[in-house]
């Protein structure tokens, strides 16, 4: 058996200006060729506009055992919204 | 299915008291729909069935690839040609999803690839039956896509996060691959005695086949009752099979086409059709190796991994000189 290409994530930015957004992955031999796969694979519908591709070992992932310790103590800072504010209908446009 | 009888732990499902604390609390993350991520925890039973089913139908979309290529350079029109096309590769594309969705779960796509091509693993027992004349391509496109998007749709819940995400893509697709079907079949009906005489033949030969891709009935199967439990199952064979045939009967009127089945008749009483088993004794000999094209299939695929194998490497070794010249360079 020879050997695997590595495998690549794609991320693709939409017609609307959006933020690149992740699609999948796919493998291929190198960032050119990944970029042409990822073209023929996840932009047949119009879907994109520009492609990024990131080799699948160079992302460094958080831990899911880390969720409580990560994300807990934004719950209770329920003052970040605006909508904790009770401002007066008077005021206007807000 | 796509993946047709997939064998869980086989030891049915674990009621609480016999759950370790982590089998449990993995349950309730289940029952609460909350999804199961690649880096989460998860039961040694619900890693291997998913990759098992999850390759079968990665499997199931590459072979069948083969029975619909063999009509594109044959097709009628240019248009009927650009739209067969881009079926078949749509098709490659929900194969390629599905082998990332695998990948996640620690099994690498030559690991998978090479358990298809030695029969290890299998696929859709339908694929293993021949497209005979252009009308087949219409009977495949409404009625094997058409189950296929019967199993697919409930799999967009599925607990695992990237299978779910792998269906919801796929199934944006598959409706184009059922009316493209649809249509053929449409065209082909109202036409010349010829051709309406192809298309009900087609039907013919396609429905019980098409009945089949459900799998038997698995109600007493413990392998179901834990991929249920799991959310990696969704509905049970019967209730899959039993919504197919109600949606599919008036289909077939509209075109003025008439389902092989004697015994098809509605029932009131369960709000659905009455129909007749397909011959499970066929099934099983299909799924042991014996169908009509069983031995096509595989061969066909190995002779393209074979031939394949000097651009694969030809790609990599280059890849990897221009990788080191750069090094070299820098
Ligand atoms: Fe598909
Ligand atoms: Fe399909
Ligand atoms: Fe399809």
């Amino acid at each position: 058996m020879s050997k695997e290409w590595p495998l690549w994530e794609i991320f693709i930015r939409g017609q609307h200006g959006l933020s690149h957004r992740h699609v999948g992955s796919l493998h291929a031999p190198d960032a050119e060729m990944a970029i042409k796969n990822a073209r023929d694979v996840y932009t047949r519908r119009n879907e994109g506009q520009s492609i990024w591709v990131v080799e699948a070992k160079h992302i460094s992932a958080s831990n899911p055992s880390d969720k409580g310790p990560m994300y807990e103590p934004s719950e209770s800072k329920v003052y970040r919204h605006p909508t904790f504010f009770d401002i007066p209908e008077d005021v206007g446009a807000m | 299915m796509y993946a047709q009888m997939v064998k869980s732990t086989g030891e049915g499902v674990k009621s609480r008291d016999e759950m370790s604390p982590e089998e449990a609390a993995f349950q309730d993350r289940i029952d609460q729909d909350i999804k199961i991520e690649p880096k989460d925890w998860m039961p040694e039973g619900y890693r291997k069935t998913l990759i098992r089913q999850i390759g079968q139908h990665a499997h199931s979309e590459i072979v069948g690839q083969l029975p619909e290529g063999n009509w594109i350079t044959r097709a009628p029109t240019l248009e009927r040609k650009a739209i067969l096309l881009a079926k078949v590769q749509d098709e490659a594309g929900h194969g390629l999803y599905l082998y990332c969705a695998a990948e996640t779960l620690g099994v690498s796509r030559d690991e998978l690839t090479e358990d298809l091509l030695s029969g290890r693993m299998k696929y859709s027992s339908i694929f293993n039956y021949p497209t005979l004349n252009w009308a087949d391509m219409g009977a495949v496109g409404w009625l094997v896509d058409g189950a296929a998007i019967m199993n697919q749709v409930p799999l967009q819940r599925t607990s695992f996060g990237p299978y779910s995400r792998a269906m919801i893509r796929i199934c944006k697709e598959e409706s184009f691959h059922q009316r493209q079907g649809y249509d053929i079949m449409m065209k082909m009906a109202q036409g010349t005695e010829a051709q309406k005489k192809m298309a009900q033949d087609a039907l013919n030969r396609t429905w019980y086949p098409a009945l089949m891709m459900f799998g038997p009935s698995d109600k007493d199967s413990v392998h179901s009752a834990q991929s249920l439990a799991w959310k990696i199952k969704i509905d049970t064979n019967d209730e899959l099979r039993q919504r197919f045939v109600d949606q599919t009967v008036p289909q077939a009127e509209y075109l003025g086409l008439t389902i092989p089945d004697e015994n098809l008749k509605w029932n009131d009483e369960k709000g659905g059709y009455d129909f007749s088993q397909p011959d499970w004794e066929e099934f099983f000999d299909v799924v042991r190796g014996n169908g009509p094209c069983n031995v096509d299939r595989l061969a066909a695929r190995n002779k393209a991994w074979d031939d394949g194998a000097w651009v694969r490497d030809g790609l990599l070794a280059h890849a990897e000189k221009r990788a080191a010249r750069k090094t070299a360079a820098e």
